[in-house]
């Protein structure tokens, strides 16, 4: 132990971020721009970037680097933004704990277990995948199963292939992306499996990972059960109704080595639970304010430990509201707060609380502007949908055409017009045709668009 | 002009996937300028981007991301992504070193899309 790192003699971080991925990396270099000092980023794996490591397809970056990179090239972009920076970073380090306090205790191998002082603390712990446990999966338990997201780090990042026939359940992007590994690395993939009926990952995904390759996609199905005694023989494939249930008589046996299961992230918040802070269970990560700040003052969150976004410069845009107020501390906690509720067709919002009198600081994409955006994810989809914002007596319609609960959506809602507002709903209606005396069912509420 | 000219395909060259229509000359559903190149591109010369990786020794990892340096033509993937499994690399690579130059005669070479230091 170094003298530094002796107990009584702890330097103050101005902001520690704990998880070095995108949003961490972002979000240490977005507090250094607003000013602070002492910055430290902890890592627990052996090297920053987080799930870009593995990300070895191309696709990212179009919004913050304004070019297409792979995944390492987006992780080694956004360490050389921290280059003569001062930003600390430990990699190989665990975080063991966070207190409402802002003290960090975390473990590694040069330093030992540590407690560390900041003024404010970011969250980018990332997500994790759901398992086969998660979704009940029955049947023989052989070798063969993986989540998608292992089977990526074991083939592109540790060199060994996970199987030669390999069928996937989910088409979530990360089951399309591998599918189209799979088939590149030589093995052959018989099909893919989606339980709902439309495909949770992109368009184009299943257009240059399904398409290109051959690979059918199978909506409506799911994996009724493993066989197999010591590795995979086969998995059983039945339709299902609508009620998500295996249809009787349906099912059938795909010969296969390996399944991989691309079933649902969750974000990640042992050490946010572990220190009380507020958790929405319908994202799954916390609570937070307008610039990400969580239900306890100091403490902030960004990426996919908040909600799950479908594109890591989402997430990174995030990290960048988040760093910067937490370099700020300024904590409009005592300011008015107006309630953003997942209104019909939503599924949940981020941010759930937007103090208007705090909304300068936000920054979007394109550069400052004193308009908060909302993100939200639908429950279905829509082929002419209407998202409809309304508080404080006015509502604002705004035709959105077509929508799929895969892709988060994303509004601006102006400071002015959350001032007004004690709360602010927003819902998705299908655009309707009939005349008001014949709505179909998905007419909530009646067509404004005269008023 | 019959509707069995009509060819409907997803775009691919962002995370937007507009459904794009050619039909003989005239192509549609295209956003950006971007997309309407890639929709003519499909037509005559379709072309992706592949990445891959190769064996590494002596680095932090064992595998070394690549990617192609230019989209190859797509009847050509599956054969250049075999190009990958025979070969090793040792550190230290820098981001964007060629791995594998002219990948079948294309003049397209695999590209390292991560610097691997000695370990």
């Amino acid at each position: 132990m170094t003298a530094k790192q002796t107990r009584g003699e702890s330097v103050i971080y101005d902001v520690i971020v704990v998880g070095g991925g995108p949003a961490g990396l972002f979000s240490a270099a977005a507090a250094r721009g607003a000013g602070a000092e002492r910055v430290l980023v902890l890592e627990r794996d052996k090297v920053t970037g987080g799930i870009l490591n593995q990300c070895i397809h191309s696709g990212f970056g179009l919004h913050m680097f304004k070019e297409e990179l792979t995944g390492p090239e987006y992780a080694e972009r956004s360490l050389e933004m921290l280059t003569n920076t001062g930003i600390e970073i430990k990699t190989s380090t665990m975080v063991l704990s966070i207190t409402a306090d802002k003290t960090v205790t975390a473990i590694n191998p040069a330093d030992g277990y540590m407690e560390l002082k900041a003024n404010a603390i970011v969250l980018c712990m990332g997500c994790r995948e759901r398992t086969a446990g998660a979704i009940g999966l029955a049947g023989d338990r052989p070798a063969g199963v993986f989540t998608a997201g292992a089977a990526q780090r074991l083939i592109n990042v540790d060199g060994y292939m996970v199987g030669r026939k390999v069928c996937i359940l989910g088409s979530g992007d990360i089951g399309l992306i591998m599918a189209r590994r799979i088939a590149l690395e030589g093995g052959t993939v018989p099909a893919v499996f989606e339980l709902m009926p439309y495909s949770g990952g992109l368009k184009r995904n299943i257009a240059q990972c399904l398409d290109d390759y051959g690979i059918p996609l199978y909506l409506s199905h799911t994996v009724t059960a493993v066989q197999g005694r010591d590795r995979v023989e086969g998995i059983w494939v039945s339709q299902v109704g609508p009620d998500l249930k295996p249809i009787p008589g349906t099912e059938k046996l795909w010969e296969c080595d390996t399944l991989l299961l691309s079933v649902g992230l969750i974000p990640e918040n042992e050490l946010s639970r572990d220190a009380n802070i507020e958790i929405d269970p319908r994202t799954g990560g916390p609570v937070v304010f307008e610039n990400r700040e969580t239900g306890i003052p100091g403490i902030f969150a960004a990426g996919n430990v908040v909600h799950v976004h479908d594109l890591v410069d989402f997430a990174s845009a995030e990290a960048l509201i988040a760093g910067r107020a937490a370099a700020l501390v300024k904590n409009g906690t005592q300011a008015k707060a107006v309630a953003v509720i997942a209104g019909d067709g939503v599924s949940y919002t981020v941010p759930q609380k937007i103090r208007p009198s705090n909304i300068e600081g936000a920054i979007k994409i394109d550069g400052i502007d004193k308009k908060c955006d909302i993100f939200f994810r639908i429950r279905s989809r829509y082929d002419n949908a209407v998202i409809e914002i309304s508080g404080g007596g006015k509502t604002i319609e705004l035709p959105r055409g077509h929508m799929t609960p895969g892709e988060m959506e994303r509004v601006s809602v102006s400071q002015k017009f959350l001032e007004n507002c004690d709360s602010i709903t927003i819902r998705v209606v299908e655009e309707c045709e009939n005349s008001p005396a014949n709505f179909c069912t998905n007419c909530v509420v009646s067509p404004t668009k005269e008023a | 002009m019959s509707d069995a000219d009509l060819n409907e395909f997803t775009c691919v060259v962002c995370p937007w996937g507009c459904l794009l229509k050619t039909q003989g000359d005239k192509i549609s559903g295209y956003s950006c300028t971007r997309g309407l190149k890639y929709a003519q591109k499909e037509q005559t010369d379709p072309r992706r981007s592949i990445s891959g990786s190769v064996r590494i020794v002596g680095a932090v990892n064992n595998a070394l991301p690549v990617k192609t340096s230019a989209p190859l033509p797509k009847d050509k993937l599956l054969e250049a992504a075999r190009l990958l499994y025979t070969v090793t690399v040792r550190p230290p690579i820098k981001t964007g070193d060629v791995i594998i130059p002219n990948i079948l005669g294309t003049g397209i070479d695999f590209v390292a899309s991560l610097s691997m230091e000695k370990q």
